[in-house]
């Protein structure tokens, strides 16, 4: 079981590469790299708050594109070009390739950001010449942005498994910006009454909370990350993630594959 | 088919159990948060900055933060807080998205400028925040209103506020009781008519629940300050004509002092005492009330004036 | 044990926009087809063939019935280790090589690292692709997909093969490879299942063959017996130009050529129209029985006639 779960991601990984999706590190070393040096002319104090934004910002967005346009192909390529028939006709069972396929592509989106990662310390070691104590919680920020990609690429495999891709990157999209702001569309459901506040506070509640995922902003002002909120986050985002695979296997075990 | 089956129902019974288990730690998430989110508001350089970052989409951000900044203000005056910090940036965020949301400026004006409880205690901020909203809307009548509301309220500049009524009257459309004003300032500043006319403005010149609540617990307490000298000036008209003062209402209404018993604005009478004075029953259920309230009577940390309270 | 045994397997679509249009795309299927036998399963397109298939390889969900291959369940994934399924004009993963998608398909059957190595080569060299293993699927033709798309349905060596139009859009040199193939398989034992409309091959490969139209079984036999079910025909030849009227009632077909005549009746009237020759005193130089073919038989399965929609031909 484990090892077919372990051979569809390697070859989901592996396409990923074959497809140049790791083409995207040059575009950001070259930003990094443009920014780093760009900064230090321009503002000066500022340079690392500068670099360490723009740097994991630059992570979260790269990573949120590759796991959506890459997410919602997962399972409707394989049926569109029918590779999956001779897949599903091997002792393969339906939710190891679900499981599989999301390995593969968080296993890819974990590897590009480390890579990023390297590229974002060696910006801030130009502008600030040494580490200091602080940069350790760029490796928090970096850490929670892989948690992002690992609930996105769930949602994306999920939509993948039941909806084109057009509407897959929509949908998956449209989950990210609103998770953005969950913690604002709780508030805000906190506040209404009555039938409107079961529904808002469902929706709350169920929608991805990508807001408290993004530590950017202190950690690039050199706050630190309360370790309850790691381990929280850590939590809610597997449970999260999970949630979505279960879905994902449940719709894509009933799929006629025509 | 049965192990078709029961692998459905493992997988739906793990989705119900990782639903659960997400929501659990959500909700941990959030306590530990509570407030970070509006805590990075502080580690916003410009607001200008963040309007070009929204990519066109400085509406929708402006509502955010706008809605933002309320549940700010209502969470920390639900906790009885004495500082209101992140409410002044907020609302400058809000308006520099978006110059033309009206509310943001009239919020301003009622709950930046008050000193806390009732507000941030920032009536500079506030001036500057309604100076900035009048410069990208100068046809908009309210905002002139706002300007000489705070300047009336909490600076007590009366000359400031006479001039800030005058240029709004002279906007087209602009409400009459604007000229009325700018004339009440000259020589009636301090007196109660004109105060409740102040108020009557502020709540007719809004729709939001939360400014209207605020001016009505005003007029109320306007009004129970008008009652208790009324009152007390008729108690010591009875001690002058009897010799004493009256044990009751009802003493003073069979006198011909007054007809019926007296009630607050909210409909609960008002308590005589003994020596001639009067007395609201629930002094907390009327915030900013300056006469009626017992001796060493110490207001709430949370003064009721939101419509939540 | 049959390799194969199809219980009443049925599949209803459900189409139109609010899904309430019913489309049958196959009626209840009895079949059983017995180990070591190739058997051809015969249709025009859109007959339900690769229906059948995806039923039976778990794509698709029957709407009722059943289906057991090597007596065990369509759903087991211990069974389908030992089956191998090619797919009707496959596409598969372009951007690996031949050998790395064989690796792949491997490890997905289960095939140890060794027994990998060893197979893989062999596999190649046996389709046809020896010096290909390295090369890109993307850049493969369309014979040589085919190709490797046998290699995947075989290299784990199973016992029952599954194949969906096997020869499509080969050219016949690459027909002739497959048919070969598939020669291969019957000798080694195996259990071949495949679909196809070109007649001539399944009359030349298979055992059985059963004849299905429109979602529905038409009819099921041994090639042999079923060509000899349908009504031979006897071509006589006579001197002379003159066709006797009484030839003419019993339905022959006849043609002038040159100073002969060429008539061709029904097996059943072979003595009348001999007698009828004779009675005209006409020279019969010949008289030769044809053997119909397959596609007589098939053709004659398609015929919606009473007949066909309830018998189902000889079994054997």
């Amino acid at each position: 079981m484990t090892s077919r779960i372990r051979w569809i991601a390697a070859n989901t990984f592996r396409e990923a590469v074959r497809d140049r999706v790791l083409y995207n590190l040059i575009a950001f070393a070259v930003l990094m790299s443009g920014a780093a040096i760009l900064v230090g002319q321009i503002s000066i104090d500022i340079e690392r708050l500068v670099v360490v934004n723009l740097g994991l910002t630059a992570v979260s967005l790269f990573g949120v594109i590759i796991a959506i346009f890459v997410g919602i192909g997962l399972v409707s390529k394989e049926i569109e070009k029918r590779t999956l028939y001779t897949v599903l006709s091997r002792p393969v069972r339906r939710w190891e390739f679900i499981v599989g396929k999301f390995f593969g592509l968080a296993g890819t989106l974990a590897v590009n950001t480390f890579f990023m990662a390297i590229g974002v310390f060696a910006a801030v070691l130009y502008v600030s010449r040494h580490f200091q104590k602080a940069d350790g919680w760029i490796l928090v920020a970096l850490y929670f942005i892989v948690l992002q990609f690992v609930i996105l690429t769930s949602l994306a495999l999920l939509f993948s498994s039941f909806s084109s891709p057009l509407l897959s990157a929509v949908f998956a999209f449209s989950l990210f910006v609103i998770g953005s702001f969950s913690e604002d569309l709780r508030g805000f459901a906190g506040m209404t009454h009555g039938v409107t506040s079961w529904l808002a506070t469902g929706a709350a509640y169920l929608v991805p909370n990508f807001s408290a995922l993004n530590v950017i902003t202190s950690v690039a002002h050199e706050q630190p990350v309360a370790g309850h909120l790691i381990f929280y986050n850590t939590a809610y985002a597997l449970l999260y993630a999970t949630m979505v695979l279960c879905g994902a296997v449940l719709v894509f075990q009933r799929r006629n594959l025509k | 088919m049965s192990s078709r089956r029961w692998n459905a129902i493992f997988f739906v019974l793990l989705l119900i159990a990782c639903m659960a288990g997400s929501v659990f730690f959500l909700q941990r998430v959030d306590q530990l948060r509570s407030g970070a989110t509006l805590g990075e508001v502080l580690y916003i350089p410009s607001p200008k900055v963040l309007k070009r970052l929204s990519l066109g989409y400085s509406g929708l951000l402006a509502d955010i933060y706008w809605t933002r900044a309320v549940q700010y203000f209502g969470g920390k005056h639900h906790e009885g807080a004495e500082h209101f910090d992140l409410l002044a940036p907020l609302l400058e965020i809000t308006t520099t998205l978006d110059p033309q949301l009206v509310v943001a400026y009239q919020y301003g004006a009622n709950f930046l400028a008050p000193k806390p409880p009732n507000g941030a205690g920032q009536p500079q901020r506030a001036i500057d925040l309604v100076e900035f909203g009048i410069r990208h809307n100068p046809n908009d009548w309210k905002l002139y209103y706002e300007e000489g509301f705070i300047y009336y309220t909490e600076l007590k500049d009366y000359a400031r506020a006479a001039n800030a009524f005058a240029r709004g009257s002279r906007v087209p459309n602009a409400h009459p009781f604007l000229k009325l004003l700018a004339g009440r300032m000259a020589e009636q500043a301090g007196s109660i008519e004109t105060a409740r006319l102040m108020w009557t403005a502020a709540y007719q010149t809004t729709q939001d629940k939360a400014i209207r609540a605020n001016a009505l617990a005003h007029l109320r307490a306007l009004q129970v300050d008008e009652d208790v000298t009324t009152l007390e000036g008729l108690a010591a008209r009875y001690k002058d004509q009897t010799g004493q003062f009256p044990s009751s209402f009802s003493q003073m209404e069979s006198a011909g002092f007054m007809r019926g018993v007296p009630l607050d604005p909210l409909g609960r009478p008002y308590r005589l005492l003994p020596d001639g004075r009067v007395q609201v029953v629930s002094p907390d259920d009327f915030p900013f009330i300056e006469r009626g309230t017992p001796p060493g009577y110490k207001p709430p940390a949370t003064p009721k004036f939101l419509p939540s309270d | 044990m049959a390799a194969i045994e199809i219980l009443g397997l049925e599949k209803t679509y459900h189409v139109g926009f609010w899904l309430k249009q019913k489309k049958l795309a196959l009626k209840p299927l009895h079949l059983s087809v017995e180990q070591g036998e190739v058997f051809g399963f015969l249709g025009p397109n859109g007959a339900g063939k690769t229906t059948t298939l995806k039923l039976l390889m778990g794509l698709v969900f029957p709407t009722a019935g059943t289906a057991r291959i090597l007596g065990r369940e369509i759903d087991d994934p211990g069974m389908k280790a030992k089956i191998g399924f090619l797919p009707e004009q496959p596409y598969f993963y372009d951007y690996l090589t031949a050998r790395e998608l064989l690796d792949y398909y491997g490890q997905l059957s289960g095939m140890a690292a060794k027994e990998r190595s060893r197979k893989i080569p062999e596999m190649l060299d046996r389709v046809g692709l020896k010096d290909a293993g390295r090369v890109q699927l993307r850049k493969f033709s369309k014979g040589m997909l085919q190709r490797v798309g046998i290699a995947q349905a075989i290299l784990h060596d199973p016992e029952v093969i599954f194949l969906d139009e096997p020869m499509s859009g080969l050219d016949p040199m690459g027909r002739r490879e497959v048919r070969d193939l598939m020669e291969q398989l019957k000798q080694d034992g195996k259990t071949v299942f495949f679909s196809t409309h070109i007649l001539s091959d399944a009359e030349a490969l298979c055992d059985r063959v059963a004849v299905i139209h429109q979602g529905e079984l038409r009819g099921v036999g041994a090639v042999a017996e079923l060509t000899a079910s349908v009504h031979g025909r006897v071509e006589l030849i006579w001197q002379g130009t003159m066709i006797p009227a009484s030839l003419a009632a019993l339905g022959a077909e006849c043609h002038v050529r040159g100073d002969t005549v060429r008539g061709l009746v029904s097996e059943a009237n072979q003595e009348a129209a001999i007698e009828a020759l004779r009675r005209e005193r006409l020279r019969l130089i010949s008289l030769t029985p044809v053997r119909s073919s397959l596609e007589d038989y098939y053709i004659q399965r398609l015929k919606p006639t009473e007949a066909n929609a309830t018998s189902v031909g000889v079994r054997s």
